[in-house]
């Protein structure tokens, strides 16, 4: 018996990127996430190979989960040399082993910048989300330890008072992306920054998602069957963005939340926001199961 | 709206505070004070800079603890010992028993919201989830206030201190509260300005009964607002009674100087 046996060979990096107990951190801080649903838990926040505010946090807790295993979607704008989807998918699968893949059927873990994807998500998929700003009481408390007592109290009423405010000064709820949202009947989250129309996919869903904001070292959960309402009023509903009635220019795909296009001569043009989707469509392949049919979400 | 009458008969006090003391370090705020106020009635408190009135009315609002002491709100299903109740219990109860009026407008007003909507979150606090309903009760408890409606949705950055004044009251009421906390609600208006807000107060007593404790150092403002009076002095309380009696026939050296001072 020798040395060589007993040890591993020397590596540059450990398996995932970041070292085991980082990710032992991650882990437990994940689940405590979980298990108080909503509850934003601060962890340490260790470096990537990008820059804060562009989605370490989704990163961090991306390459906790994975393993050589696992299918891996990120959703993001643009395809540039910068930080977008292809790169941080790169990245993920040179440090992990993983696959990858552009389809969220094919997908167990869809790390996300803004949206939900349109097909339904299933209990064996993990959905990962890049946070900004995970304090949905900033607006209305800028003292922070004034806020963590607030939601100690689930004294909310401030951010009904927000709502109040648009309603008064603009006839209707302004508020799109980061629609604030009660989980699980406690702690008032927000799902930043998803539009309004993927929060109700949040609601009792099948699947887990972990939102995790990197330069602010927070991180909260959604567990499967959870209850995520947004905030209103009695007497004014809550309203998805209307999108039920545009159509993709590129794929002809209706009734799922659309990416508007200024166009020179002062319209618009549409494309549906989750491109896989559309090439799918395109491409004449049936889609998974969807969350909206006809723009009217049916759970 | 009436009150129905026993409020005034009923023998109880409403509010009792008994033996409390603050000291900040070296300085004692309180000394062994004791204030009761009765159902329906109006407490003035005067007393120079510094003598505890500020201090005391935000041991009354819950806002802080002192070092010692009794404090007890005479309503059901409020225990007895203020004081010893939790952080949660204690916010949850000044949130739904006590209304305040703070000298400084920027205590108690949240500056950039509209002025309706800082009377809407008190009732948002109390669990009100009904857009028309909030809206309804903010007009009304602001119009109570004597605010001009035409400029509800303002913000009290942009008002008057006069008006600002108005919305803290409007906000104040708006939950019927057990007690009215007044701390110089009219220091730093102008007379004429002060003259009207009083004549808002004083209308809101007679109309509603509101039991009703204001911190002053103006013993005008005393005199014509309050039945009893208390005179602090370096945190101790030096002489109580009958507003008319202290003024006339004032017991305290102190209170005699600050009488003839005034006079
Ligand atoms: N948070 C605090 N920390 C330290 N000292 C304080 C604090 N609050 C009050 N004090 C002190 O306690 C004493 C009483 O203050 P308080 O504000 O109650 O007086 P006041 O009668 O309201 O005076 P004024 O008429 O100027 O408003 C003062 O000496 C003040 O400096
Ligand atoms: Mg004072």
């Amino acid at each position: 018996m020798s040395l060589d046996t007993l040890t591993r060979p020397w590596k540059a990096f450990s398996y995932g990127f970041l070292d085991a107990s980082a990710k032992r951190e991650m882990r437990r801080k994940i689940l405590k996430a979980i298990a108080v649903p909503g509850c934003q838990m601060p962890y340490a926040s260790r470096e990537v190979p990008i820059a804060r505010g562009w989605g370490t946090g989704g990163l961090q807790a991306t390459l906790t989960l994975v393993n050589p295993g696992s299918v891996v979607k990120v959703i993001d704008q643009g395809a540039d040399d910068s930080v977008n989807a292809a790169s941080i998918r790169r990245f993920i699968a040179r440090v992990s082993g993983a696959a990858t893949t552009l389809d969220t059927v094919q997908a167990t873990i869809i790390q996300s910048r803004h949206r939900v994807p349109e097909e339904k998500l299933r209990a064996d998929q993990v959905l990962v989300l890049q946070v900004p700003n995970p304090e949905p009481l900033r607006p209305v408390e800028p003292n922070m330890s004034v806020a963590r007592q607030m939601h100690a109290d689930a004294d909310y009423g401030r951010m009904w008072l927000q709502l109040y405010e648009q309603i008064v000064r603009s006839g209707r709820v302004m508020q799109g992306a980061s629609y604030p949202s009660l989980v699980n009947g406690r702690h008032v989250m927000t799902p930043s920054p998803i539009p309004r129309w993927d929060v109700p996919k949040l609601n009792m869903a099948k699947h887990l998602t972990i939102l995790s904001a990197g330069r602010e070292k927070r991180l909260f959960a959604v567990p499967p069957f959870t209850r995520v309402e947004p905030l209103v009023f009695d007497d004014v509903p809550y309203r998805v963005e209307d999108h039920a009635g545009l159509t993709c220019h590129r794929s002809g795909a209706r009734g799922v939340f659309m990416n508007e296009i200024p166009q020179e001569d002062g319209t618009s043009l549409h494309e549906v926001s989750d491109s896989q989707l559309g090439v799918k469509l395109l491409n004449g392949e049936a889609p998974g199961e969807m969350w909206y049919r006809d723009g009217v979400f049916r759970p | 709206m009436e009150r129905a009458a026993p409020r005034l008969v009923r023998a109880q006090p409403l509010l009792r505070m008994a033996d409390v003391s603050k000291r900040y370090g070296d300085v004692v705020a309180l000394e062994h004070v004791s204030a009761e106020v009765y159902p329906g009635e109006v407490l003035g408190i005067v007393g120079e800079s510094g003598s505890g009135k500020s201090t005391l009315l935000r041991m009354m609002n819950l806002e802080e603890l002192p070092d010692e002491g009794r404090y007890s709100l005479d309503l059901p299903g409020v225990p007895e010992h203020l004081f010893a109740m939790d952080g949660y219990a204690r916010r949850m109860l000044r949130a739904r028993h006590i209304g305040i009026v703070y000298q400084n407008p920027h205590l108690g007003l949240l500056m950039k919201n509209s002025s309706s909507g800082n009377v809407a979150e008190r009732l948002l606090v109390a669990g009100e989830r009904r857009f028309s309903v909030l809206r309804e009760k903010a007009k009304q408890s602001l119009e109570a206030s004597e605010f001009p409606l035409e400029r509800m949705d303002a913000p009290p950055i942009e008002l008057s201190g006069g008006m600002q004044q108005r919305v803290q009251l409007a906000k104040a009421i708006a939950l019927e509260p057990a007690v009215l906390l007044l701390d110089e609600p009219t220091t730093g208006l102008d007379v004429s300005v002060q003259a009207l807000v009083l004549d808002t107060l004083k209308r809101l007593q007679r109309e509603r009964r509101i039991t009703m404790v204001i911190v002053s150092h103006d013993l005008g403002v005393i005199r014509t607002m309050a039945d009893r009076v208390m005179v602090m002095r370096r945190g101790r309380v030096v002489e109580a009674g009958l507003v008319d009696q202290v003024f006339q026939d004032p017991q305290a050296a102190y209170t005699q100087a600050l009488v003839h001072a005034k006079l």
